[in-house]
């Protein structure tokens, strides 16, 4: 019996590191390229939920869960795009204006998402991987979602991109020294507003996830503060794509803990648990961080960092 | 005198107040357009604000209960801020500041109302001073950026929260919404009197605002403040204990936000529970940016926040727009005001060839 719980314990936790990870590796994604710039953007929760709202909606009024998808993606870029904007602007805080994003973002998405709470939008489709298995809960643990295995592939794109393509160099470059990528000719506050464009279209695919397949419903309180949380999790995997994907695993099972704690009847330490995430992201921040270093791997222009 | 000198004058004067001005304008014309394009009436809905947040005795009420915590919670931003740190973690020190004096009263022995709540005032400042210190202390020793710090903090204080108020510390009465052992009503903190129905953490908002002008302003520890968010170099070079400098202001800032906790359990829910994590961390972060990290400043845009907030219901009920109406016209107004605020160094040039204007037109009256 003991076994038995043990492996359904296992089970659950890969199966909603998974399920609860895909929007972190979108929106930690997208927020490492904004860095990687060397701009911060604190409003991807209000872009999130607009993702996930106007998804919703294109996918309820379209028919098609993956028109609502590219709708949330260019949700997204929208909104990162006036991030980007904004702060390009002289003596503009970018922790202020993510802030206000967020309050605007959600206050969007909230007002023009309130005729989509009841109906029921097409989702997006899972593939099973467990066919092979007799067991039920195997299967259902094993049915992914499309979009978690173009997270995978993304961010094997982004790590070799940054690394070995020119635009990834010139990312890299104006995010670590602004006055260089100047003097060779490249324009900062182009490139920046790129990128927090970029950005805010992954963020927004995060949202659409959130919507169109798990939980898989529109509604206000559809995000648990994932768009904070992968500000936290881009510097606990220290602004490194690939890192970003097993942190929004880990994340994602940090997550899943709680809920699968729960089904093998364990409730104590529920809120805790949920908030693992951010108690490690400061643990390794406190051990890492020295008075008179920055954190090893940062962006040189991040304004967290100078 | 010439009056074209005075003309000058008066507007090298008001030139600051012109970034605020046209953001106003800006969020006035943007959210008309927001509603227009969805064919709502849009005039209408800006003389309901107007008059939700400032129209009545009841709005007015409305708007200052309101703004009681924001002035508070911004003060937490505001305060670090003069030693150059960005604290976005008032929430956190909100909360646990709140759940602090919710059990005070449940574990002190039986004693006169007014020590009573002094206690809980106190329990709820030094928790939310502790939390919000801690940030500071932690950069200040390790190096260890604020704003990601006490953002992450606040999470784990929301946690806390949330695991005390569902387990050890629930009332078993509580059935659907956990909360804490209520209040016993005599400990209640009534209005600051019947025809005014505020709560005296109004009053109390005001004057913590005003000391911290004073503080800032007027003191030798906030001279030294401005030198260390100025410049840290020169601050160690003349040797100001930089270090206690800092953490100091996140003390007091984490203290006022704890105190706001302790407003919202004792004057309005009655006990600690989910309701009072309603976003005043963010709201009071904004307040404290549309204020320029001002003090007195505060106590208006607070108040003019409240407003935002407290004309929602008038929204709902006249016009049947969704609550998250004043969200977007509070989402507006602050980004415009953010971006108008790039207009500043312009402003500065500008006021100084005013200010010359108004010197040579007298030099030449003078000669002539």
């Amino acid at each position: 019996m003991a076994d038995l719980d043990l492996a359904t314990f296992f089970l659950a936790l890969l199966a909603g590191a998974i399920r609860v990870g895909t929007p972190f590796i979108f929106v930690s994604l997208g927020e490492c390229l904004t860095e990687k710039s060397g701009r911060i953007n604190l409003g991807l929760e209000g872009i999130l939920v607009s993702g996930a709202m106007a998804g919703y909606a294109v996918a309820y009024l379209s028919g098609s869960a993956w028109t609502g998808v590219l709708a949330a993606g260019g949700t997204g870029l929208l909104l990162g795009l006036l991030h980007g904007a904004i702060c390009s602007l002289p003596r503009v805080n970018d922790i202020a204006v993510g802030i206000a994003l967020m309050v605007l973002g959600t206050g969007l998405a909230f007002f023009l998402g309130k005729n989509f709470i009841q109906p029921q939008a097409p989702s997006l489709v899972a593939i099973g991987l467990g066919g092979w298995s007799e067991d039920e809960r195997v299967r259902s643990a094993l049915s992914i979602n499309v979009l978690f295995f173009i997270g995978v592939a993304l961010a094997f794109a982004l790590h070799w991109g940054l690394r070995s393509t020119r635009w990834g160099l010139m990312l890299r470059l104006v995010g670590d020294h602004a006055e260089s990528a100047r003097a060779l000719g490249y324009r900062p506050v182009l490139v920046r507003i790129a990128a927090t464009a970029a950005g805010g279209f992954l963020a927004g695919i995060g949202g659409a996830y959130l919507s169109l397949y798990y939980p898989g419903s529109w509604n206000e309180g559809l995000s648990s503060g994932q768009g904070i949380m992968a500000v936290a999790l881009v510097i606990f995997a220290r602004w490194q794509p690939l890192r970003c994907l097993w942190a929004a695993l880990l994340f994602g099972a940090a997550g899943a803990i709680g809920p699968a704690l729960q089904s093998v009847g364990i409730s104590a330490g529920y809120y805790l648990f949920a908030a693992a995430p951010y108690a490690l992201t400061l643990a390794v921040m406190f051990i890492t961080c020295r008075p008179n270093q920055t954190l090893s791997g940062a962006p040189g222009e991040l304004s967290l960092t100078r | 005198m010439n009056p074209r000198t005075n003309l000058y004058r008066a507007g090298a004067l008001l030139l600051p107040g012109l970034p605020t001005l046209l953001a106003a304008l800006t969020t006035f014309v943007l959210f008309m357009l927001f509603l227009l394009v969805q064919g709502k009436p849009a005039w209408q809905a800006c003389q309901l604000v107007v008059q939700g947040a400032f129209g009545s005795a009841f709005a007015w009420e409305n708007t200052l209960q309101r703004a009681a915590p924001l002035m508070l919670t911004a003060l937490c931003v505001a305060l670090p801020a003069r030693a150059g740190l960005i604290i976005i973690g008032g929430e956190g020190a909100l909360v646990l500041g709140g759940l602090a004096a919710a059990v005070t009263p449940l574990w002190l022995p039986a004693m006169p109302v007014s020590v009573l709540l002094l206690c809980m005032a106190l329990s709820a400042m030094v928790v939310g001073g502790f939390w919000i210190g801690l940030n500071g202390w932690m950069r200040q020793k390790r190096g260890l950026n604020e704003t990601i710090g006490s953002l992450l903090l606040s999470y784990v204080a929301i946690a806390i929260f949330n695991q005390l108020v569902e387990g050890p510390l629930r009332d078993p009465a509580s059935l659907n919404k956990p909360s804490t052992i209520a209040l016993d009503g005599s400990v209640m903190i009534g209005p600051i009197s019947d025809a005014f129905q505020v709560h005296w953490g109004l009053v109390v908002g005001v004057i913590a605002c005003i000391l911290a002008q004073v503080l800032v302003r007027n003191s030798v520890t906030g001279f030294s403040l401005q030198v260390v968010g100025g410049n840290v170099r020169t601050a160690r070079m003349i040797g100001l204990p930089v270090d206690r400098l800092v953490i100091l202001t996140c003390v007091l800032g984490g203290a006022c936000a704890g105190l706001a906790g302790m407003f919202e359990v004792a004057a309005v829910q009655g006990s600690a529970n989910a309701a009072i994590i309603a976003g005043y961390g963010a709201s009071g972060i904004l307040v404290a940016f549309a204020a320029r990290q001002n003090p007195l400043a505060i106590i208006g845009c607070a108040i003019l926040l409240g407003g935002i907030e407290a004309s929602g219901s008038l929204l709902q009920r006249r016009l049947g727009l969704p609550d998250a109406t004043t969200l977007i016209l509070e989402g507006i107004l602050f980004t415009s005001l953010l971006a108008w605020e790039a207009m500043t160094p312009r402003i500065v040039a500008w006021r100084l060839r005013l200010n010359e204007r108004a010197l040579q037109t007298q030099g030449a009256l003078q000669h002539g």
